[in-house]
């Protein structure tokens, strides 16, 4: 559905008198199936918006080329914007008019006729839960009502593709929620979407595929399960008092389902191994054995910001 | 035909938003009423014109034309508003027309500059103004030109900047020699040679002159048909430029 490579862009900005440049996106090479919920999830400034800025057409790259929905980029910008949808990540919407005055106006703006553009509003707003609010102005709305529109503007010429930037940033958890359930529900209508976030739990619980992107370049695709599953094995947290630690780091180090050991700085051990599930067990027996006293046993299984952090050596958390 | 209809969807919603605040309305009329009031009395001495009536002959189509140039390049401003809340990026993701996302606006900055001239006329009317109605539709086609050409200037100039900081400072430098340089408020015919030199080089003095002739019931004056032909060769050249300017990248 789409397909990117080498997609390139740099900004050349002026601070004072020196003009810098910024590669915000090096190379990016992606593969979107036909109707799966696809995720670039990166913190501030990997270059997530202007990829999708490009891919919109409203930035034109400075390499490579992209296919979308059969449309090339570059030589059928025109073909590209009448089969996809956009929602920018900083709102679309204008505080003076309504939400229905919003979605008419951008239905006709893709050609459709008035008598079916009102029809498409009514029905997008009934399917947004808006209609309650329909004929009010856009600063009425709160925050979730708003982003609300702003996708109802982005798919009410039913494209095949939706491009979403940062679709829940801003929003409450219940609110949050409420938007993962409609962005399923455009997968279910058989659209292709896209989106961004710098969310984990988002890109872990709705995305069917991700990319993570750092510094203008993906550094892992996949789906999540198989993110994961590349940083082999868990980790057991196992909470010790500071004198008792060195004691246990030695008995530990010599069994065999341990792969690797750190030792936490105030106390504690961080054990990598296969399987926690196996190990804790054998965790709590070997300890006991020796008379140590144990505080706190944990197991973490590897999140997706471990694998941001195996392949960047940073945490998205941080950063 | 794609162009029309896009340009008319535009320039609806544009004036659909306008006239939900029709502040405008008075802010636009009250002011130059006010210099109908209040300055014009000062210029029948100063013109030494016989009548009131004759110095509103030279004083009303100034004003009006300040109105169209004034009127016009501040125009940017709203579209930096759009800009901002997103509302141009949404545009320029679907197909319709560039030139419509344009042309939609300066129609609608060009309505509302003729409604305000047809007002401003009607007053002068009550004045004892009198001009012949076909002369007073040429005079406003020349408003017309005038508004279309420094509002799409003005969207243009606010596509590029992105910025009130910069739109405001850049606006008033263009505007300020203009209007000086224009005889809008005074006619130049009093003015040294060089400075009248100088005038030759506005445009905005060539369709002051014409829009006074207008006034002055003399067709026949060669000002009208040059001045006319000045504003239409700019105002084309003004949209054609800013027109790319909505086809380009901003952000
Ligand atoms: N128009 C521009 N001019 C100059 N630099 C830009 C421009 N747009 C983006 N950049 C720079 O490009 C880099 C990538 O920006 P981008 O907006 O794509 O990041 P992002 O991944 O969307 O971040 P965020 O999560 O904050 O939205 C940043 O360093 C940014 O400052
Ligand atoms: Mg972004």
């Amino acid at each position: 559905m789409i397909e990117t490579r080498g997609l390139r862009k740099s900004f050349r900005s002026r601070a004072g008198r020196e003009t810098k440049t910024v590669d915000a996106v090096r190379g990016v090479d992606l593969d979107v199936a036909e109707g799966e919920i696809f995720g670039f999830l990166g913190p501030n400034g990997a270059g997530k918006t202007t990829t999708l800025r490009m891919l919109a057409t409203l930035i034109e790259p400075d390499g490579g080329q992209a296919s979308i929905a059969g449309a090339d980029l570059r030589k059928d910008p025109a073909g590209v914007r009448r089969r996809i949808g956009y929602v920018p990540q900083g709102g679309s919407t204008w505080d003076e008019s309504t939400a229905r005055e919003e979605l008419v106006l951008q239905a006709r703006l893709y050609g459709i006729t008035k008598a079916d553009a009102h029809r498409r509003a009514a029905r997008a707003l009934d399917a947004f839960q808006l209609s309650e609010y329909a004929d009010r102005k856009c600063k009425t709305y709160s925050g979730g009502q708003r982003r609300r529109v702003e996708i109802a503007l982005g798919i009410i010429h039913e494209p095949k593709i939706v491009f979403l930037d940062e679709p829940t940033t801003g929003l409450d958890p219940q609110s949050r929620a409420h938007m993962w359930d409609e962005i399923r529900r455009l997968r279910t209508e058989g659209m292709t979407v896209f989106i961004t976030t710098h969310y984990l739990d988002e890109a872990d619980a709705l995305c069917d595929r991700i990319a993570i992107m750092d510094h203008g370049e993906v550094v892992a695709e996949g789906t999540p399960a198989e993110l994961k599953r590349e940083i082999s094995g868990e980790v057991v947290l196992v909470g010790l008092d500071a004198a008792s630690t060195p004691r246990a780091a030695e008995l530990l180090d010599t069994e065999a389902y341990v792969s690797k050991l750190e030792t936490v700085d105030d106390g504690g051990l961080r054990l990598y191994v296969d399987e926690g599930a196996v190990a804790i067990p054998q965790v709590l027996r070997r300890l006991d054995h020796a008379g140590l006293d144990l505080r706190s046993i944990e197991l973490h299984r590897p999140s997706l910001d471990d694998v941001f952090l195996t392949k960047t050596g940073r945490s998205l958390r941080e950063s | 035909m794609k162009l029309a209809r896009d340009t008319w969807l535009i320039f609806q919603r544009q004036a659909q938003l306008l006239l939900r605040n029709p502040v405008w309305l008075f802010v636009g009329v009250f002011q130059p009423v006010m210099y109908l009031l209040l300055f014009a009395p000062l210029l029948k001495p100063a013109l030494n014109a016989p009548t009131q009536a004759a110095a509103y002959k030279i004083f009303v189509p100034g004003l009006l034309v300040l109105l169209a140039i004034f009127g016009g390049l501040f125009q940017g401003f709203g579209l930096i508003a759009e800009l901002r809340a997103g509302v141009i990026e949404r545009s320029r993701v679907t197909p319709v027309s560039r030139l419509a996302l344009l042309l939609g606006r300066s129609l609608r900055d060009v309505v509302s500059l003729i409604a305000q001239a047809v007002i401003i006329t009607g007053l002068a009317v009550l004045f004892d103004l009198r001009v012949f109605i076909g002369y007073l539709l040429l005079a406003y086609l020349m408003l017309a030109l005038i508004a279309l050409m420094t509002s799409a200037v003005s969207y243009g100039v606010a596509l590029k900047v992105k910025s009130e900081d910069a739109l405001a400072p850049l606006m008033n430098t263009v505007a300020q020699p203009v209007l000086l340089l224009s005889g809008i408020l005074l006619p130049l015919t009093f003015a040294p040679g060089w400075l009248q030199g100088v005038a030759k080089w506005n445009p905005f003095s060539w369709a002051v002159d014409g829009t006074r002739a207008l006034f002055g019931g003399d067709l026949s004056n060669d000002k009208v048909w040059q001045g006319l032909g000045i504003i239409t060769v700019l105002a084309a050249a003004g949209v054609f430029w800013a027109a790319r300017q909505f086809a380009r990248s901003v952000r």
